[in-house]
């Protein structure tokens, strides 16, 4: 039997009831949907990078191992005593005397040796390099250039590997690595995080603890809003006038020595630092003060409660309720600024650099740069390397961000289970 | 200013009686309004609150109970626009004067919140750290064995004191809220409806509590129970909202006249349930 009510029949209601869950149903598949889809997209972006990052090489020696010792097809099999003599009798007189400058050749190991002799004897050149996906399903292909050039051979490189991480900046792409882009993202890094985690903790305590609300503060406030969305380039060009040119005795150390590096003319790491620290900083600012918001009125009303000072409640209540939060949303706002390179182009990094930064004066380079810089060229072989330091910027990001993340959970636990 | 002149001028001839056996009055309103930017939240509170005697306030929701109790610590400071005219007397000092500091009247005169709320630290920090701040000299473990005592929480907890303050119940912490309080050795204790948020047996250990502390400590109690305001109180203040939402005090006497000889119809009427 049918009971009638203002809902209608129980027939009407449970055919409601289908549509209702339908629609729910239509919704959860369209979000499902964007999910996997910016999931996809982000794998697909992996897989590229990896792709570029390991293949085949065609490589072709300028002097052959088995012409320097005969029968010996590989610098490797040579013995030791046939590595020193060859090494003394091939190397050209002028690297010959900076080696042993650096170090005599009897007292140099196996592979010490080897590596000389190939990079300056036998000189291995790249002919042309394919990707993973190619090295593994077009091995026929690869195969067939390899014998149409004479004299070449197939080598299977990994392109990110320990000399890479090791190895300056070379015209040679099979010696280029990142030290100098690595240790120049470091010292940038770095500064800014000196320059703009006091600077804007500092500023957005006073916004939301102490100032009045008033419309020169909010002016204030919405400015930093807006702030944070202006374009990293724009960062740049001020960081250019004011960093590098207004301020050129201080950025490029003349006014304290004399014994700084003339030629970075304040394109340096304290340039580059700052110019990164006032990007990050409308950022940090926000952030904080997101963080301050979000501790509970009570938690103050508690401390002023019992007879405690603004600044003992800030200090002592409020602070360390947000300092989880404070400390994650400047790691992440550093990992935004490891990645730009807009402003740092503006300002004038260097793109070819061998000398390691010493110091705050120093010119410097960074990775996102030396990605750039690696991929515009035409070789083919610079844009696996580009691939490969793309991945070792993306393990240093990943690193800071989960170290952002572990210390955020880690400090919640300690919080909640304090014994 | 002769402040027992005005407690008596404020109490009516009926409650004359009564007065006379008080000792000395603590805290006395005088033409109290508090405003909230422009909208006028209590008007011409006049009261006097006596010494070492519980005193609740009640009243309708909106009829600024707890605004006038925040006006006693200065605690209405840290809201934005709010601003009071009128005189709060402590000892006959004005806690409004220019050169009176905030910070000083909270110490002297302490609260303890409607939610519990202890700090997100060791119990024993809980209630050392106000101490600390203030420049407490003496002996901290004493100091928090007898603060906690005072509670009635020592029992409970003091083989935990190093323990997070939140992992107590919400009685518990209610009880070291007061504690934190007494630990700086205030006069007046503030009380914003502190059994609100508690199950009744965390309510029945709070209220007798309240009546141990009396012997040390004047209390004003903010209440929506009126069965919590006839138990621990000895006078109570019955506050009222006109057409504006404006709160004002409607009738002030002892707890056990108010309760069984009301003055006012109003007071009957909110005392019997019929609205509130």
């Amino acid at each position: 039997m049918q009971t009638q009510s203002l809902f209608g029949t129980e027939t009407d209601i449970n055919t409601l009831m289908g549509k209702r869950k339908r629609i729910g149903l239509l919704w959860k598949v369209a979000f499902l949907f964007s999910t996997t889809l910016a999931i996809l997209f982000l794998i697909l972006l992996l897989l590229t990078v990896i792709d570029s990052s390991f293949g085949y090489v065609a490589l072709r020696n300028e002097v052959e191992p088995s012409s320097l010792i005969a029968g010996k097809k590989s610098v490797k099999d040579f013995s030791r005593a046939e590595l020193e003599r060859v090494a003394a009798t091939n190397l050209s007189s002028g690297i010959l005397r900076r080696v042993e400058y650096e170090k005599p050749l009897e007292q140099r190991t196996g592979n010490d040796l080897v590596a000389l002799l190939e990079q300056y004897v036998i000189k291995p050149k790249v002919l042309k390099t394919w990707g993973l996906w190619d090295s593994l399903t077009h091995t026929k292909a690869i195969d067939e250039y390899s014998r149409s050039e004479e004299g070449s051979y197939l080598t299977f490189k990994s392109w990110i590997n320990a000399e890479f991480f090791l190895a300056d900046q070379s015209a040679d792409p099979l010696h280029a690595g990142i030290r100098t882009a690595f240790l120049g993202s470091l010292w940038i890094i770095l500064i800014t995080f000196l320059f703009a985690f006091p600077i804007g903790v500092g500023s957005a305590i006073y916004l939301q603890e102490y100032a009045q609300d008033n419309r020169l503060n909010r002016i204030l406030q919405l400015n930093i809003f807006n702030l944070s969305a202006v374009p990293s380039i724009i960062y740049g060009l001020l960081g250019l006038a004011v960093f590098v040119r207004a301020m050129q005795s201080f950025t490029s150390g003349s006014m304290f020595s004399s014994l700084t590096d003339a030629t970075a003319n304040g394109r340096t790491i304290l340039s580059g630092g700052l110019t990164l620290g006032l990007l990050v900083l409308p950022v940090i600012i926000i952030n904080t003060q997101e963080a301050l918001k979000a501790v509970p009125a009570s938690l103050r009303m508690s401390s002023y409660g019992v007879g405690a000072t603004k600044w003992q409640t800030i200090w002592h209540q409020v602070l360390p309720a947000s300092g989880e939060r404070i400390l994650t949303g400047t790691i992440l706002a550093l990992s935004r600024a490891l990645g730009e390179t807009a402003p740092l182009v503006v300002i004038g990094a260097s793109t070819f650099i061998s000398v390691d930064p010493t110091g705050i004066f120093s010119k410097f380079t960074t990775l996102p740069i030396q990605i750039y810089q690696w991929s515009a060229r035409p070789q083919g072989a610079y844009r696996n390397l580009a691939g490969a330091a793309i991945i070792a910027l993306l393990i240093l990001l990943m690193l800071m961000n989960s170290t952002a993340i572990y210390t955020r959970d880690k400090l919640a636990k300690k919080k909640r289970l304090e014994s | 200013m002769n402040t027992s002149n005005l407690a008596e001028a404020l109490n009516l001839g009926f409650e004359k009686k009564a007065v006379t056996h008080q000792q000395k009055t603590s805290l006395t309103l005088d033409k109290v309004n508090i405003r909230y930017g422009t909208f006028l939240a209590v008007k011409d509170i006049s009261l006097a609150i006596y010494e070492r005697q519980v005193t609740a306030f009640i009243g309708p929701s909106g009829c600024g109970k707890s605004t006038v109790l925040r006006s006693i610590n200065r605690m209405n400071d840290m809201i934005r626009g709010a601003s009071i005219v009128g005189s709060v007397l402590f000892n006959g000092y004005d806690l409004y004067a220019k050169d009176v500091d905030p910070v000083l009247v909270r110490r002297k005169i302490g609260m303890v919140f409607q939610k519990p709320n202890p700090f997100p630290k060791s119990i024993y920090e809980n209630i050392a750290w106000g101490a600390r701040i203030n420049g407490f000299k003496g002996d901290y473990d004493e100091l928090v064995e007898t603060s906690l005592r005072s509670a009635a929480l020592w029992e409970e907890v003091k083989d935990k004191l190093k323990q997070n303050a939140l992992r107590l119940s919400g009685g518990q912490q209610q009880r070291l809220c007061i504690a934190r309080t007494i630990a700086v050795q205030p006069e007046v204790i503030l009380m914003d409806e502190p059994a609100s948020a508690l199950d009744p047996i965390a309510t029945g250990k709070i209220e007798e509590l309240i009546q141990e502390l009396k012997a040390s400590y004047t209390i004003i109690i903010v209440t929506h129970n009126m069965g919590q305001a006839s138990r621990v109180s000895d006078h109570t203040a019955f506050f009222m909202v006109d057409e504006q939402k404006t709160g004002y005090l409607q009738e002030y006497a002892p707890t056990e006249q108010l309760f069984l000889n009301p003055r006012h119809k109003k007071t009957e009427e909110y005392i019997s349930g019929k609205f509130g």
